[in-house]
This record gives C-alpha cells, sequence and structure tokens, in this order.
C-alpha cells in the first residue's frame, strides 16, 4: 500500500503526522521556479545592457546569475517558511526529518546537491531515488535529512444539518462508531448508489434497506457525532 | 464527550491558533502560539484517543505542526555567528576533514604536477589537454606584450571580471562538492581534471617563459582558490566515503550525518571564493603594482591560508 504518512514523535508527548509529497506536485513546482528565474533574469539582462555588457552590468549579471542559480531556493527555503514560489504555488513545503524548520545549512546541503539529482538528465537520478523510498526523497534530501510536505489543507467537511440524532439499537465499539461518522462525513462526496451500496453491508444491524438505511445511518452518524 | 460538544467548546481557542499562525512573529501572536502548545496536543491526543472523525484530527493535527514549527528550531544555526564561525567553527571543521583534505590535495596536486611537468617539456602535450583556441586565449591572456594580464580579451571591468570569477568559480566548487555523492567519483574527476588543467596550463606558460606575467598574476588569489576547491573536494570526499564506509549506521544514516558534518566546510568555502574572487580581479590584475609587491602578498596569503588551516588543530580530534 502507498501510504504517504510521516510520523514523528514530538516533544508533547505525541505522534505528528504530515504527508510527504511525491514527483509530480515537486516537478510542477520547479518548473514554475524555474519559469519565474527566467523571466528575472530576461528583465535583469535587459536592464544591464546599457551599462556594458563586458562591464559594470555584465559583472552584476554575473554575480545575480550566480545567486539566482544556487541562493534562489536557499533563501526562500530558510525565509518563507520552507516555500519557493513554485513551492507555494503547490501547497508543498521543505523541512526537516524531525519537523523542524529548514535551517540554512540543511537547505544548502540539498539544494547544492541538486546538481547531482539532475544527473544524467531532467533530474532522472533524483526521480529513481525518490521512487525508492517511502518518503520520496531525493539524494539532496537523504543527505540534508529533509522532506518536502504537503501543506495544504483538505477541505473541511461542512457542519452537519437536518438530521435528527438517533441512538444506535446495538451498542458499538468505538471503531465502528468512527466509521459510522466517517461515513456520514464523506457522505456528500459519494453517489446515491454507492451511499445505498455501503449502508446495505448494516442491514444486518439497522434492518432498513437502500434509502431508509442510508438515512437511518446518517442518524446514528449524528447522534454519535452529539449534535443536538 | 461527543465530538460535536468538543469542538463547539474549542472552535474559538482553534481560530485563535490558526489566525495567529498566519502572522507568527506579529504583535502577541507568539506568545498566543507558545501558550498554547500544550493546550494543542493535548486537544490532539484526545481527540485521537477517543476516536473522533478523521478530518478533525487532521486539523488538530496541522494546527499542531504549524506550532510545532514556530516553536522548535535551530536557534544556533539560523543566528550564525560570523566571528565564532571564523575562530572555532571553520577550522574546526577543516581539523576534522583532515585525511579528506589530504586525499583531496593529492588527487588534486599530483595529475597538475606531472601534466605541468610534460607540458613544460614537451611543446605539443598542452594540445592533449586544451584545444587549440583555448590555448592561443591562454597564450594571449598571459603574453608580456598585451596591456591586460590575466583577463578575457573582451572584458573592460574589473567588475565584469569579479562576476565572472564568482559565478564560474564557486559553482566549479559546489560541482565538485556534489560529485561526491556519487561515491566520491564526480569529486575525484573534478578535482583531477582541475589540477590537470591548471597544471598543464602553468608548464605551458612557463616553457614560454611567460614567467612574470603569469606567475605573480595567480600568487595571491590562488590561495584562496586552490585551497578553497581541495575543500570542496574534501567535503565531497566526505559524502561519497560516509555512503562506502557507514561504519556502525545504515548508510541512510551515515549519508545524513556526513551531510550535516560538511555544513561550515561549505559556508567557509563559499567565502574564501568570494575573497579569491575579489583579490583576482582588483588584485591580480592591477598593472600599477610591481611584481616584487605581488610576489610578498601572495606569499604573506599562502602563509595566512595555511596557518589558519592548521589552526583547528588546537581543539583535538572529533
Amino acid at each position: 500500500m502507498l501510504d504517504t504518512r510521516y510520523r514523528v514523535e514530538i516533544p508533547g508527548g505525541i505522534n505528528l503526522d504530515a504527508q510527504v509529497v511525491g514527483p509530480i506536485p515537486r516537478f510542477l513546482a520547479f518548473a514554475i521556479d524555474l519559469a519565474i528565474r527566467g523571466v528575472f533574469l530576461i528583465i535583469l539582462s535587459l536592464v544591464m545592457i546599457p551599462f556594458g555588457v563586458f562591464g559594470l552590468g555584465g559583472g552584476f549579471f554575473l554575480i545575480l546569475l550566480f545567486a539566482i542559480e544556487w541562493l534562489y531556493p536557499v533563501l526562500f527555503e530558510v525565509f518563507w517558511r520552507g516555500q519557493t514560489p513554485g513551492k507555494r504555488a503547490l501547497g508543498i513545503s521543505v523541512i526537516n526529518d524531525d519537523l523542524t524548520p529548514v535551517t540554512f545549512g540543511t537547505s544548502l546541503v540539498r539544494n547544492l546537491l541538486r546538481t547531482v539529482d539532475f544527473l544524467p538528465l531532467l533530474y532522472l537520478l533524483g526521480l529513481i531515488t525518490m521512487l525508492f523510498n517511502r518518503r520520496f526523497q531525493r539524494l539532496g534530501d537523504l543527505a540534508a535529512g529533509t522532506l518536502v510536505i504537503s501543506v495544504r489543507e483538505s477541505s473541511r467537511p461542512g457542519p452537519v444539518r437536518d438530521i435528527e440524532p438517533l441512538a444506535p439499537s446495538t451498542p458499538l465499539l468505538r471503531t465502528e462508531q468512527s466509521s459510522i461518522i466517517d461515513f456520514l462525513q464523506r457522505s456528500p462526496q459519494l453517489s446515491e448508489p454507492r451511499q445505498r451500496e455501503l449502508a446495505s453491508i448494516l442491514e444486518g444491524i439497522t434492518h432498513e434497506k437502500g434509502e431508509n438505511g442510508v438515512e437511518r445511518l446518517h442518524r446514528v452518524g449524528a447522534w454519535f457525532l452529539g449534535v443536538r | 464527550m461527543k465530538q460535536h460538544s468538543f469542538e463547539q467548546q474549542h472552535r474559538d481557542t482553534w481560530r485563535l491558533i490558526e489566525q495567529a499562525l498566519e502572522k507568527p512573529s506579529a504583535g502577541d501572536n507568539s506568545r498566543v502560539l507558545a501558550e498554547h502548545y500544550m493546550l494543542l496536543c493535548q486537544h490532539l491526543a484526545i481527540a485521537k484517543e477517543r476516536l473522533y472523525d478523521a478530518a478533525l484530527i487532521e486539523r488538530l493535527n496541522g494546527l499542531v505542526l504549524g506550532l510545532y514549527r514556530e516553536l522548535y528550531r535551530y536557534r544556533s544555526e539560523t543566528r550564525l555567528n560570523f566571528f565564532a564561525f571564523f575562530k572555532r567553527d571553520f577550522p574546526r571543521a577543516i581539523y576534522r576533514h583532515r585525511y579528506y583534505i589530504l586525499l583531496s590535495l593529492l588527487v588534486f596536486v599530483l595529475p597538475g604536477l606531472l601534466a605541468g611537468t610534460w607540458t613544460y617539456f614537451d611543446e605539443d602535450a598542452v594540445y592533449a589537454v586544451l584545444d587549440a583556441p583555448q590555448v592561443r586565449e591562454i597564450e594571449s591572456m598571459y603574453d608580456p606584450q598585451s596591456s591586460k594580464i590575466g583577463r578575457e580579451r573582451e572584458a573592460d571591468t574589473d567588475i565584469y571580471m569579479f562576476g565572472f570569477y564568482i559565478n564560474n568559480n564557486i559553482s566549479v566548487a559546489f560541482r565538485c562538492f556534489a560529485g561526491g555523492l556519487l561515491l566520491g567519483i564526480g569529486t575525484l574527476l573534478v578535482l583531477f581534471f582541475n589540477g590537470m588543467f591548471i597544471g598543464s596550463i602553468a608548464g605551458h606558460l612557463t616553457r614560454l617563459d611567460y614567467v612574470d606575467t603569469f606567475y605573480p598574476f595567480v600568487v595571491g588569489h590562488g590561495s584562496f582558490e586552490l585551497t578553497a576547491i581541495v575543500f570542496s573536494g574534501a567535503a565531497g570526499l566526505r559524502l561519497g566515503y560516509a555512503i562506502i564506509n557507514p561504519g556502525p549506521f545504515s548508510r541512510l544514516e551515515s549519508l545524513r550525518q556526513a551531510g550535516r558534518d560538511v555544513v561550515p566546510m561549505l559556508y567557509g568555502i563559499v567565502l574564501m571564493l568570494v575573497i579569491a574572487a575579489f583579490l583576482e580581479a582588483f588584485w591580480s590584475s592591477s598593472a600599477l603594482l610591481s611584481n616584487q609587491i605581488k610576489y610578498s602578498v601572495g606569499a604573506l596569503l599562502w602563509l595566512l591560508v595555511i596557518w589558519y588551516s592548521f589552526s583547528g588543530r588546537r581543539y583535538g580530534p572529533g
């Protein structure tokens, strides 16, 4: 099973979960950053040409070219909560593998080693490395001890409305209770035939069929949630 | 307590935290976050224990993650103390990497010496390493008849050359370091070929008797530049060796430790190469300074770099 959950025990005595992010959003984020850098360099070169291609203008251009090639990701990751503009657009973020924010050192290492991940072309080595470990780390991430995680909030279920709570006829285990609650909250994402199909599994308990079975489960779910 | 009432009871607190996390350092927010961290940990633990639904657990998990990221970070590294770095951290890192530096030095210098000797005695040997246009370019750069020594023909200011050296040299050093991840092979290749190029150019120019233009030019910045390249090789080899011989750790853990270990080397390499680029662009190329001054200052710089490189010994092993 493909599980993208990454779990760390933090001070406070609890396990904190993060979702690691696979190659495709990361590649898209990189493409966005590449475009931003490209546009910036074009504008910069236009501004610098009047100052002399092999003089002052060219000199500053080369210094900034260096900074953009090597330091753009580092500075953004350190000072912008682990995100370059591309990563922000994709809702992903770089973080140390103990879930603390990236530091200058770790970000520098992972971004300098980008050169190797790029080999032999188009991040092939990085892609292969990502696919061979559970945390989707490229070589630079492995050496730096960093991860790319999702920071985008998933949609929250709306409040339960217009459902009359109903006590279940049989006592249920807590895991069973939470399945029923999940069923209630995920219903808006399920088609009605699928809801009926799922509800019919519990026909032995609810003694209702089809539409009525779904409705009954919803009401029991609302009761477990504590809706009044 | 049912989930619904739990949510009702704490909704305002969670909203407060969410708002504070958007601008963590503004106004009162850091205090708000610090005060609520344990409370939110508790809420998350309760929600998990009571099997509240996945969406609520995910929301609380996200809040605790955000709080955790704000409260726990490695301060010492985000606030680099430059004085302590020069005085202690960098020399110590150099000392820790001494065996890697030795290997890096050998792989860099030996091919250089061999290639240099060869091109000094054999007129055509230089063409085995460089192609003809490159050789012509280099000859014209150091031709005693040329107006500006050691500079690309088109360049008309020192600033341009400063930018050129920054971009070129630091990129070479970074690639040299990164190549270490390929079991050190990439690093060895970069060191070997750069050593060979520099050596054969030196040999060739000495044979042409461009001694009074070439050596005064390179002696000053060479101290920082060549040493920094050797250091970057050492940092790369550290990564490579961590994979080849992880000792008591897993290869991944060993690589991760090496990755943390080389960070001061990287900072130091960048600083040294910026100094080198500055010297190369504004000092080495100056026509106003006599060769005597350039040689004496160059010697002083070499002594300084070598003394500094050994200054970490006092911290002992480890």
